[in-house]
């Protein structure tokens, strides 16, 4: 399968974590929505940690289809054969 | 949650260019890499049982719940992918019926491949349950509902048409791969959405020292009191779960359910395929801190009361501060509240009076306690995510067992590959609808777990037996597979009519037939019941594969194991192999198990 999924996977993650992030950024100074986590501001500190495992993931992936890119294709191997068991 | 649903609905999409033969769409073209196999691996599994399910056994029964982990699910992931694995992968079957053809006969896969098709939709059916369950009960859709003037009572039957039609779409489309690949996603979200829960529960309550004092003794250890079943809160002893756990049900799943044997044969080869179990191993012995943690958690924690407080202003004012708790809530304990029935609103009791506490809504509760605005909607689809992934796997499982195994077999035989890949795609459909009319038939359970695990037994246990002696004596017939199989799951039922446990009603807990003995607990009842189910199966596919002429040896080669060239793995580099990754896997599981004794 010529789609790695860390690109995907890595895609999705990155936007998470800017979105909570962000969100976690502008409701820094409240209070009362983090009274629930223990003052701890969880949308920002988790969204960063998602956002940069997201980026690692999709730069991972992307490298290794630029890799897969520069290969030539592999050899037709015997799935012919193999159809319509 | 939009995000997420678009991204697993745009894998489906960009994957559907590769589905091009049957072998793509039921196997994903055998070309997947071990990484990928072995987080679907234990992807798969990680539905709505594992996440839900071990959060209520936590919350009901403590750390042993871990024995699932440790003695249920490790061992026989890593027999599986060094023993079993060859055999599997190596005789092309493209499902564990074709195998059993393969190694047996015609009437053995055909008695599989129903029973299997008949287990795996059913368990479809309970993910889809808890779902909308799980989306009525954290009032998702009421604002929706409210606004569109439609009746509240219908969240539950929109939730579940929705979760159906967002996975019939994506593997309607992708086929396996597209379901791997999602379960994969869902793997890593469901870290995302469960580790900070846990990290903010055990802070919140004190540490694993504040959760020792919350909780009873007995919850706190994994080992303490297993010799009697008085003094351990599963009602079990140390033969029952070193034999029903360990050996048969654990093995009987992660050796031959095809809903996760499928993910590891679809690898690029032999030696990634032997691997996927072992890869999936590791994550698995961490799990248990992620989805059993929050149980124990909810139970610790103290419960909420209505409560009044009354203060006087300084103007001389008295007011009285009435926070109100629903009743199910104070009649519960911690977070984990009383069992309502949905239909009625009334609280559900048990045969002694005591109101059923509902453990599935521990870690959902949890969720809903620690979680802010934003992180929640992560938790939630993290939820989500494993419902759907727990339902992908069954539903792929099912459309290939019943086109390769039932509908090619026993149908249509000999027609285009592209029939068959059709074929494929409406029996997605049609699991899927069956899998909504079994939905409704879960609401009588207080705990997902016990549901599958008696399902299971039913079907599994006698199942392990057949392949062990198939996969390790060339003496085995198809007769005595066939046989057997019939006889074990005869008596796992005989053994549930004939038993009931001691908090339960006569019905769909046992004892239709008479009441003959009384087991502590349901999970007791349920691994007595498949030890049953295994020895049964076990004696009578001997006495009768003795009876019996079998097959010469020359059709059994590279299906059993005496007769099999072992694959040469020499040319790896020994820690790279899978028997020093299986070692290193179990000495892990024992350590863990060390330290929580």
């Amino acid at each position: 399968m010529s789609l790695d999924l860390r690109i995907p996977m890595g895609l999705m993650f990155t936007f998470v974590g800017i979105i909570l992030s962000v969100f976690g950024l502008r409701t820094n100074g409240d209070a009362a929505l983090y009274a629930k986590s223990l003052g701890i501001n969880a949308n920002l500190w988790w969204g960063l940690v998602l956002l940069v495992f997201g980026f690692t993931m999709f730069l991972l992936g992307r490298r290794r289809q630029l890799q897969l890119a520069k290969e030539p294709p592999p050899a037709r191997e015997e799935g012919e054969a193999r159809r319509g068991h | 949650m939009l995000l997420y649903f678009v991204f697993v609905i745009g894998i489906g999409f960009a994957l559907k260019r590769y589905m091009k033969t049957s072998k793509d769409f039921f196997q994903a073209g055998r070309a997947l890499p071990a990484w990928i196999c072995g987080l679907a691996f234990i992807s798969a599994n990680l539905g709505a049982q594992e996440v839900i399910g071990m959060g209520a056994s936590g919350a009901k029964y403590g750390l042993e719940t871990a024995h699932f982990y440790g003695i249920g699910a490790i061992p026989a992931m890593v027999f599986v992918g060094i023993f079993m694995m060859p055999f599997y992968y190596g005789s092309k079957a493209r499902s564990v019926p074709e195998f059993l053809r393969l190694r047996f006969d015609e009437k053995t896969r055909g008695l599989n491949a129903c029973s299997f098709a008949v287990m795996t939709v059913f368990s479809s059916g309970i993910s889809m349950y808890a779902m909308a369950r799980l989306i009525q009960a954290l009032h998702v859709f009421d604002g929706l509902f409210y606004q569109l003037g439609w009746p509240q009572g219908g969240i539950f039957t929109f939730s579940i048409v929705l979760s159906a039609v967002i996975v019939l779409l994506y593997i309607f489309l992708g086929g396996l791969t597209s379901a791997i690949y999602n379960e994969v996603l869902q793997f890593f979200l469901i870290i995302a959405g469960f580790l900070p829960l846990v990290l903010l529960g055990l802070k919140n309550i004190g540490g694993w020292a504040g959760l020792k004092a919350s909780v009873p003794v007995a919850y706190m250890h994994e080992w303490k009191g297993v010799l009697h079943s008085n003094t351990n809160p599963m009602g079990i002893e140390i033969i029952g779960i070193g034999m029903g756990l360990g050996f048969v049900l654990g093995s009987g799943y992660w050796c031959t359910d095809f809903l996760v044997i499928q993910t590891a044969m679809a690898s690029k080869d032999m030696e990634s395929a032997r691997r996927v179990p072992l890869i999936a191993a590791v994550p698995k012995m961490l799990f248990p801190f992620l989805v059993i943690l929050p149980g124990l958690l909810a139970i610790g924690l103290p419960t909420p009361h209505t409560s009044t407080v009354v203060t006087t202003e300084s103007n001389g004012a008295i007011v009285h501060n009435i926070s109100v708790v629903p009743k199910e809530v104070e009649d519960g304990r911690g977070l984990v509240p009383a069992k309502i029935n949905p239909l009625t609103g009334q609280a559900m009791l048990d045969a002694s009076g005591h109101p059923l506490l509902d453990y599935d809504m521990a870690t959902p509760n949890m969720l809903l306690h620690y979680f802010p605005t934003g992180i929640l909607g992560l938790g939630l689809t993290a939820l989500l995510a494993s419902f759907m992934s727990g339902m992908a796997g069954n539903v792929t499982a099912f459309n290939t067992v019943f086109t390769y195994d039932l509908y090619q077999s026993y149908i249509h035989k000999g027609a285009s590959d592209r029939h068959y890949l059709a074929v494929g795609r409406w029996a997605t459909v049609g699991g899927i609808l069956l899998s909504i009319a079994t939905a409704y038939a879960a609401i009588n359970f207080n705990n997902i777990m016990d549901t599958l695990q008696l399902v299971f037994s039913f079907v599994n246990a006698p199942l392990f037996a057949t392949f062990l002696l198939g996969m390790f004596s060339k003496r085995t017939t198809g007769h005595g597979a066939f046989s057997g199989l019939i006889a074990g799951t005869a008596a796992a039922m005989l053994h549930h009519g004939l038993t009931l446990p001691i908090e339960a009603h006569a019905g769909i807990h046992g004892g239709w037939i008479t009441v003959i003995h009384h087991y502590p607990s349901d999970m007791a009842q349920n691994f007595w019941g498949a030890i049953f189910a295994f020895s049964t199966n076990f004696v009578v596919a001997v006495v009768v594969s003795l009876c019996t002429k079998p097959r010469p040896e020359s059709e059994l080669v590279g299906l059993v194991h005496s007769l099999t060239p072992k694959p040469s793995m020499a040319h790896l580099a020994w820690w790279k192999r899978p028997e020093a990754l299986g070692i290193a896997v179990l000495l892990g599981a024992v350590a863990l198990n060390i330290f929580f004794a």
